[in-house]
């Protein structure tokens, strides 16, 4: 995009490259755009969602997700769908074979690398599929980039007729810079133009794609040796000069402004002469990538010395502490900077929020014994925190029903009275954990599911799913009903109970039952999550201080509001020591879910309301 | 290399910390400054730790401000002054809400809240102001109001006028009402006086 392209009438505006990736992709007259919610990705589709004109959906998974963007394309239409890097593991089957069938209306994938791990279960380098699926990988390293890379991914798209990868990281996502935007454009779209050879993947059809692909290959790695978005910088000190792309790009230039650089906008292919001749300008070449050793590799088979993984780490984010201690080691100088420590501070561990209809469930599993349980994805992983530590595994999603199943026939004798236990959340069970149900009636595992439906997607932000009733536009749609999806799966009716987690009893009582059950059974719970407009908000609880004997029973909820005023070591009458602690309520947090009323014996917690001298003021 | 002002706003999910950051940047960007906000976010809605960088000046490149060179640090609670006060440079101003929050682990006892954390922190050469924003924010009326405290608290610590902080405040509530507006620019002001008194 040009400077004379952009609109001068334009003001700057200040966004993120979430939102820089959802104007581009309503200014490239992007016509579909779908998305499974994923931190650091989830926004995109947030903001499309506002724009008219522009058809937006929350898909089930990455997978479901891909393939509405790839029906689109093939329609003709202007396409993108967003995901976190572990959104396209899922998602991959349909790439690996839309690769071959390639683009028809602009196809862009954007993908988030959660490099630093700030919310993910893994680490991993997205600019991998662009190797493995042969497409191109382009990476922006600024608001503005996001919003001119995302753009001229659509054309790029188009002009080589191949789906294109956009990679970002959690700091191009959150991270807000000004942006120009440019002149929208407006695309019709063009008629699905049926062409069997072409998208209809089967083996004698796909081995005459095969060698196109390749063939785009070498146009590709053509096209990306005068790409405008692969930008040599020149510098005045030649010690060094530096290969890099994405977020590394701003903190390499801040890190060593006078040392020359190329800049890859288009990273894969990489344009492997011009780094070649760039490398003999310079006395030593340093690739600084994010995360993984690809391009350094690739260079390197290509003959040309460099640095790279060698001097620079392979984890986290690759800012200027991190790059200028590893360039002066290389260079055999002193450190010029000190090491500068943090304080010594206590963590705050994320914990669930106040209220949180989890909470019940957790409180319950801390409290039954003999359990194995496996966990998922979503706010319920935080149950393997304190003070419930009530999860054994969490891997991937929907993972905890195929894995429950696997511990349950592969546990040896040892094990044979455990209670095998899957919890999962109402999203996570949408998106991959239906199956692992399926798998598990089928084949007549032993397992109690534990199906926490609380209408939204909790952790990245209460987001609708087919849970709600509610699309992405906050309008109604169908309702999942778990109760029969679940009966439809195999479950017996019998086995599958619906029940409000608030009410510890039945909640026991429905666990403690389910577990003796040899067969799999089903508890659904169903009070919404409290970030959502679900959630009605009841008066605060306090404790009145002459009733707490602080025997703590509370405190295991693990709800936030729930706070130690003192403790206090007695003596009982056998001569051992307990500790007492005696408790508040934060009234200003509580919303009166009344769940810790369950566990106070002495009836120490009550309504604020009921108490006399409560001031007003606090429960603003 | 030009100029690049460094502020770090630190606090816990739920303070205001991301907005405070939000309208420092609008300010910066009313005075024509290039400007880049960065945070550690993901499990901010869930009681964890949040800083959010702003750094502006010409051109500004990485979004993260390198340890030890923050210019000014806007604290929402003391514990938090205290676990970033190393990443300011020396004599760089600490803004510091001396209301405490202490996370569950530190109610239940696994961990201790820091002993006197002020104290602490005049143990940094660093020039230390501080003020219950907490108290303040109760006495005002909505424990929302502390962002606009603090964000009064440091108008005057900023390469630029108060009254441009101040507008950047206030055209984020232009659309909420007179009510809300008149009461975040008290507390604005209330800020203001509070850092000077």
């Amino acid at each position: 995009m040009s400077a004379a392209e952009q609109d001068q009438n334009n003001p700057r505006i200040f966004i993120s490259g979430n939102e820089a990736v959802a104007l581009a992709a309503r200014d490239a007259g992007c016509r579909v755009a779908s998305a499974y919610p994923g931190t650091p990705s989830t926004e995109i589709l947030e903001y499309i969602s506002a724009y008219p004109n522009l058809y937006s959906e929350w898909s089930i998974n990455e997978k479901v997700s891909l393939e509405v963007a790839i029906g689109a394309s093939l329609a003709g239409s202007r396409a993108l769908c967003a995901m976190k890097h572990v959104g396209m593991n899922v998602a991959s089957d349909a790439l690996m074979t839309q690769t071959l069938i390639g683009a028809v209306g602009g196809l862009v994938i954007v993908v988030a690398d959660d490099v630093g791990l700030s919310s993910s279960q893994n680490e991993q380098d997205s600019r991998y599929w662009g190797r493995f699926a042969h497409l191109p990988v382009l990476e922006p390293s600024d608001s503005q980039e996001t919003y001119d890379i995302t753009r001229f991914a659509f054309g790029l798209s188009e002009q080589y007729a191949v789906p294109v990868i956009v990679r970002l990281t959690t700091r191009i996502c959150h991270v807000k810079g000004l942006v120009t935007l440019s002149t929208p454009q407006v695309e019709e779209g063009h008629k699905f133009n049926k062409d069997a050879s072409r998208f209809v993947m089967v083996p004698g059809n796909a081995k005459q794609r095969i060698p196109l692909m390749f063939e785009r290959d070498k146009t590709l790695a053509n096209f990306s040796e005068s790409c405008a978005l692969n930008i040599m910088e020149q510098g005045e000190n030649r010690t060094i000069g530096f290969i890099t792309s994405g977020a590394a790009y701003c903190h390499v230039r801040e890190a060593f402004p006078d040392a020359p650089l190329i800049k890859l906008g288009l990273s894969h292919p990489a344009p492997i002469e011009l780094i070649r001749e760039f490398a003999q300008s310079v006395d030593k070449l340093v690739v600084i990538e994010e995360v993984e050793a690809l391009l350094e590799t690739e260079l390197r088979a290509a003959g040309i010395e460099l640095f790279g993984k060698d001097v620079v780490p392979r984890i986290g984010e690759l800012t200027p502490t991190v790059i200028t201690p590893a360039i002066e080691r290389l260079l055999g100088k002193e450190k010029s900077i000190a090491t500068i420590g943090m304080t010594d501070v206590f963590p705050r561990p994320p914990t669930m929020c106040v209220a949180c209809p989890h909470l019940g469930i957790y409180y319950c599993l801390s409290h039954v014994k003999n359990t194995i349980i496996a966990g998922d994805i979503g706010c319920y992983t935080l149950g393997a925190g304190h003070p419930w530590n009530a999860l054994d595994t969490c891997i991937s999603m929907g993972a905890s029903l195929s894995v429950a199943q696997g511990i349950d026939k592969g546990r040896s004798e040892e094990d044979a009275n455990k209670n095998v236990i899957a919890v999962i959340g109402d999203s996570t069970f949408l998106h991959m954990g239906m199956q692992g149900l399926l798998d598990i009636t089928y084949n007549k595992g032993n397992i109690t599911i534990l199906l926490l439906d609380n209408r939204a997607v909790g952790m990245t932000g209460g987001q609708n799913a087919p849970s709600s009733g509610i699309d992405i536009h906050g309008e109604a749609t169908i309702q999942v009903d778990f109760r029969k999806l679940c009966e439809a799966l195999g479950v017996k009716p019998e086995r599958i109970h619906e029940l409000n987690p608030y009410e510890l009893p039945t909640l026991f009582k429905a666990l403690r039952e389910e577990v003796k059950a040899k067969e799999p059974s089903v508890i659904i719970t169903n009070q919404p999550c409290v970030l959502t407009e679900r959630y009605a908000k009841q008066p605060p609880l306090t404790v009145e201080d002459d009733k707490c004997t602080g025997c703590s029973n509370c405190l295991d909820v693990g709800c936030p509001a729930i706070l130690v005023t003192r403790r206090e070591i007695v003596v009982k009458p056998n001569g051992k020591e307990k500790e007492l602690s005696f408790v508040k309520i934060d009234t200003a947090a509580c919303t009166g879910c009344n769940l810790c009323i369950n566990t106070c014996a002495p009836d120490a917690i009550v309504p604020l309301i009921n108490v006399a001298h409560f001031n007003a003021v606090e429960i603003k | 290399m030009e100029q690049i002002t460094n502020i770090m706003v630190v606090g816990i999910g739920g303070q205001g910390v991301m907005t405070a950051a939000d309208i420092i940047s609008q300010a910066a960007i009313m005075e024509g400054y290039d400007v880049k906000k960065t945070e550690v976010a993901g499990m901010a809605q869930r009681g964890g730790v949040v800083t959010s960088h702003v750094r502006f000046g010409k051109k500004v490149l990485s979004p993260s401000i390198p340890p030890g060179t923050a210019d000014l640090m806007l604290a929402f609670e003391p514990a938090e002054a205290l676990r970033w006060v190393t990443h300011v440079k020396d004599q760089a101003t600490v803004m510091v809400n001396t209301y405490p929050q202490a996370p569950p682990v530190v109610s239940i006892g696994l961990f201790n809240y820091p002993e006197q954390p002020e104290a602490q922190l005049q143990s940094h050469p660093i020039e230390l102001i501080s003020f219950d924003a907490g108290s303040l924010s109760i006495e005002l009326g909505d424990r929302r109001l502390v962002n606009s405290i603090m964000l009064g608290a440091i108008a005057k610590q900023l390469p630029f006028s108060s009254d441009v902080l101040k507008a950047a405040l206030l055209a984020r509530f232009k659309d909420k009402g007179a009510k809300l507006l008149a009461l975040n620019e008290t507390a604005f002001e209330a800020g203001q006086q509070a850092a000077t008194a």
